[in-house]
């Protein structure tokens, strides 16, 4: 037997405009658990991708059991024994958690399906996992931890030799985590081995054997458990030199509030009504000021931007504009108010790829455009799309040009000019630079720079540490629903926000 | 002389893709389509292309088309209407009931003879297809509940209120005044529906390309969320298209009894298939936020000429079905093939 189960050896994957992978070489043994950390962007995710056979490669090699293989798909990838767990579960919810298990490997003879053989058989897998779920339930009434533990025994049914696990703890309890761990150890015990993403790197330090830290798409560096401390983690992963970002120089923070938030708490979520998503958040960003918020995945950053925005309802708390108490029910209200969100989701929330750059810049902003009953003056339109062509270095064809078959600079350029041409007084932008080339987000730092010196109050939500440092006059860091610290520029740095964002696992849900 | 030759090519070369040809045929491949079929027809068919056959094509496209005109506006929502047909009877009996003074049981008239009038008769109609749009359209948006589900809810319970409203018979026999809508010409042989049609094609295609409202329509199908988060009024601006398409319905209710000098309860009947397939063959996708009314006059006419022409060749109505169920699923086929070739 090999001493590798798996090997990867100088992968390169570059996509238009960013090196996702720059030649990470990468193992993982028989009966091991491999943490995989590293900041949003570090490429984890292209790296697991490539594993699972969603990607391929560009160049490098992939050894398989001593074997070099060339993994040309999910199918390939599953069919050698590699199951990856996303965090977006791939669980039919309408169905039972044996037929969940075995779907498309039903029991039965020909056609038909024997219930009985399908119970004992997910009975059987459930039982290697140590835990106590009966197959005949409906996965739509299980709990996210429970609907992952489907997930895990689908894989251990397909005598899968490698689990790979996608931030498996991000939305867990700290019970359900300590159960994971349990699970993962019990895995272990019978020879599998586990890749382990998390942002959460005391979790990692408490069950892996050995971790791999990834930064700007390059493999700092892989340790073992017992030689490592978790502050060298942090500095291995947020090490980048920051020379190559946009930095500001001064601010432009004035005196007067444009936006306050006071006790601002939601509670309940489309999987439990009883989830804390945000308790208790008080800030206030000023005129010309940006307002840096850093927090991991499920911190309640994007939830927070939500709530002020009018898109979800909040349980309690009050926003103020100009020190005036305003009630936000929905969008509408919130631009009748002057705020503008350029969401985390571009592609979902914010563009309509399918229509023209006209449409897409000017939606917001037709109403001015209006000069006669609804009709939209052509030449101030165009002169509008022009003139944020220009001021925003957009790369376009024309007008006419659907977005689409723009970059995604392009397009967040877009998104940003849709709510320019409101003239916003509190712009909130969430994630600003997710999925973007390194010299569009110097651009886009650039114009969020620009446009607080016009006086715009700025809250730019952040996973990214060197963009939240570069960038933020003020800094507050989320982590499960809380504000866990508040920081000046000059006080801030990227391990006190890592310990404010990631360690110590606050309670997600009250029992 | 080979340097020449290069240059010449590699120009041509430059001009079709400026021209982007996959673009400009997928635009433009129902108008291709309709031509080629006015072709084929005209050169098998003598009678065919006569100046009294092409607008009497015209006139018989005219009430399924103006209904495909508010359809249009529904299916760039990503919506559908399956009630069309159905709103349209009912418009059409009770506009007939007003026209009349009364069904016997309802409306009785006070005016004796005359009934109420034309103007009267076509408020009715149009009253009822936007009542009838309204409350479908709050249905979806309100209730939360597909347009599909509503709309056929609709299609049910709008024909069950025709046949209560007429009692199940034909209401007929109209003065000169309620038929001239229907069956009047103008400029010798021009029916008044066919301008009735093109006027309104006009007047929606403009709303729809150069307001306010009609790009908000658009914004909409392509991307509720986004939409949202832009500020617009969602459900209002879904409501409104069933109100909108509900506008056609009543109109046309009225129009097809004014043509036929009466009001049938089952008129109407399979109207939402010619109408959806209207929109559908003239480039709207049944995903919303593409597509538009010259489109859909195109697809109207198109389905139109087809028939004309396979009866004037007599060619039996059921192959006559078969060959436009086919010809709607090749139709929206090159389409996608065209739009999966698209780049610009």
């Amino acid at each position: 037997m090999s001493e590798y189960l798996l090997r990867m050896t100088d992968i390169h994957k570059k996509f238009p405009g960013v090196k996702a992978l720059d030649g990470v070489s990468f193992d993982v043994r028989p009966g091991e658990i491999h943490g995989l950390v590293g900041e949003n962007g570090a490429g984890k995710s292209t790296l697991i991708k490539i594993l699972s056979g969603a990607y391929q490669p560009d160049s490098g090699m992939i050894e398989w059991e001593g074997q070099p293989v060339h993994i040309t798909g999910p199918l390939h990838a599953r069919r050698l024994g590699i199951a990856t767990i996303y965090q977006e579960f791939n669980l039919i919810p309408p169905l039972t958690i044996a037929e969940n298990v075995f779907i498309g490997r039903e029991p039965g003879p020909s056609i038909f399906l024997s219930w009985p053989e399908l119970y004992r058989q997910a009975r059987a897998v459930v039982d290697r996992l140590g835990i106590d779920l009966d197959p005949r339930r409906i996965v739509r009434t299980l709990s996210v931890a429970e609907q992952q533990m489907v997930e895990v025994a689908r894989a251990l049914s397909m005598k899968s030799r490698l689990i790979v696990m996608d931030e498996p703890t991000a939305t867990l309890t700290e019970n359900e985590v300590g159960q994971l761990m349990a699970i993962m150890r019990e895995l272990k015990a019978q020879g599998l081995s586990i890749i382990f993403i998390s942002h959460h790197i005391e979790e990692a330090l408490q069950i892996c054997d050995r971790i791999s830290v990834l930064r700007d798409g390059r493999l700092v560096g892989t340790r073992a458990i017992g030689e490592v401390t978790l502050d060298e983690i942090i500095r291995m992963m947020v090490g980048r030199s920051m020379s190559e970002l946009f930095r500001r120089s001064i601010t432009y923070a004035t005196d007067e509030v444009a936006l306050r938030v006071r006790n601002l708490s939601r509670s309940g979520n489309a999987r439990d009504p009883n989830a804390i998503v945000l308790d208790n958040i008080s800030f206030e960003v000023r005129r010309g000021e940006i307002l840096g918020i850093a927090g991991l995945v499920g911190a309640g950053r994007t939830e927070l931007a939500r709530a002020i925005f009018g898109v979800d309802r909040f349980s309690s708390g009050q926003i103020e504009i100009d020190g005036r108490p305003v009630k936000i029910r929905s969008p509408r209200d919130a631009i009748r108010y002057g705020l503008g969100l350029v969401p985390e989701d571009r592609k979902q929330q914010a563009l309509f790829l399918r229509l023209a750059v006209r449409s897409n810049m000017s939606l917001a902003a037709l109403g001015r455009l209006v000069r006669f009953v609804d009709f939209v003056s052509a030449r101030a339109e165009n002169e509008l799309i022009e003139s944020y062509r220009k001021a925003l270095n957009i790369h376009m064809t024309g007008p006419e040009q659907r977005v689409a078959n723009l970059s995604g600079g392009n397009q967040q350029k877009i998104v940003i000019a849709r709510w320019l041409a409101l003239k916003p007084k509190v712009l909130i932008v969430d994630e600003p630079t997710r999925g973007i080339d390194v010299a569009a987000k110097a651009e886009v730092h650039q114009l969020l720079d620009e446009l607080a010196r016009q006086g715009i109050a700025i809250i730019m939500i952040s996973s990214e540490l060197p963009e939240i440092l570069s960038m933020s006059d003020r800094i507050i860091a989320l982590r499960g629903g809380r504000q866990t610290g508040e920081f000046r520029r000059e006080e801030a740095t990227e391990e006190k926000l890592m310990h404010a964002m990631a360690l110590e696992r606050a309670p997600v849900s009250v029992a | 002389m080979n340097q020449a030759l290069q240059t010449s090519a590699s120009t041509l070369l430059r001009f079709t893709r400026r021209l982007n040809l996959v673009e400009i045929v997928g635009r433009f491949a129902p108008l291709l389509f309709l031509i080629t079929l006015v072709i084929v027809f005209g050169s098998l068919e003598p009678r065919f292309l006569t100046k009294l056959n092409l607008l009497n094509v015209l006139r018989q496209v005219s009430i399924t088309g103006l209904i495909a005109i508010g359809m249009t506006y529904v299916i760039l929502t990503a919506g559908i209407d399956l009630s069309v047909g159905s709103l349209l009877a009912f418009a059409g009996v009770v506009s007939a009931a007003v026209a009349k003074g009364g069904t016997g049981t309802w409306l009785r008239s006070t005016t004796g003879e005359q009934g109420y009038g034309v103007t009267l008769a076509v408020l009715a109609a149009i009253g009822i297809g936007v009542s009838g749009g309204l409350i479908q359209g709050l249905a979806i948006t309100r209730l939360g509940v597909p347009p599909f589900v509503v709309t056929l809810g609709g299609m049910s319970a709008f024909r069950g209120a025709t046949l209560l409203f007429s009692k199940g018979g034909p209401i007929s026999g109209f003065s000169e005044d309620f038929r001239f809508w229907g069956q009047g010409k103008v400029f010798g042989d021009v029916p008044i529906l066919a301008l009735v049609f093109l006027g309104f094609a006009l007047i929606a295609h403009i709303i729809l390309r150069y307001t306010r409202y009609g790009r908000h329509i658009y914004a909409v199908g392509a991307n509720p969320e986004a939409a949202r988060l832009s500020g617009l009024n969602v459900k209002l601006l879904i409501t409104s298209v069933y109100v909108i398409v509900g506008f056609f319905c009543g109109m046309a209710g009225y129009l097809l009894a004014s043509r036929l000098n009466s009001a049938e309860a089952v008129a109407g009947v399979g109207y939402e298939l010619t109408v959806i397939a209207s929109v559908v063959i003239g480039g709207t996708s049944l995903f919303g936020g593409e597509g538009g009314i010259p489109g859909t006059v195109v697809g109207a006419v198109l389905i139109g000429v087809l028939t004309n022409g396979l009866v004037l060749m007599n060619v039996s109505t059921y192959i006559q079905q078969i060959i436009i169920g086919s010809i709607i699923v090749l139709a929206v086929a090159f389409d996608r093939f065209i739009k999966s070739r698209r780049r610009v």
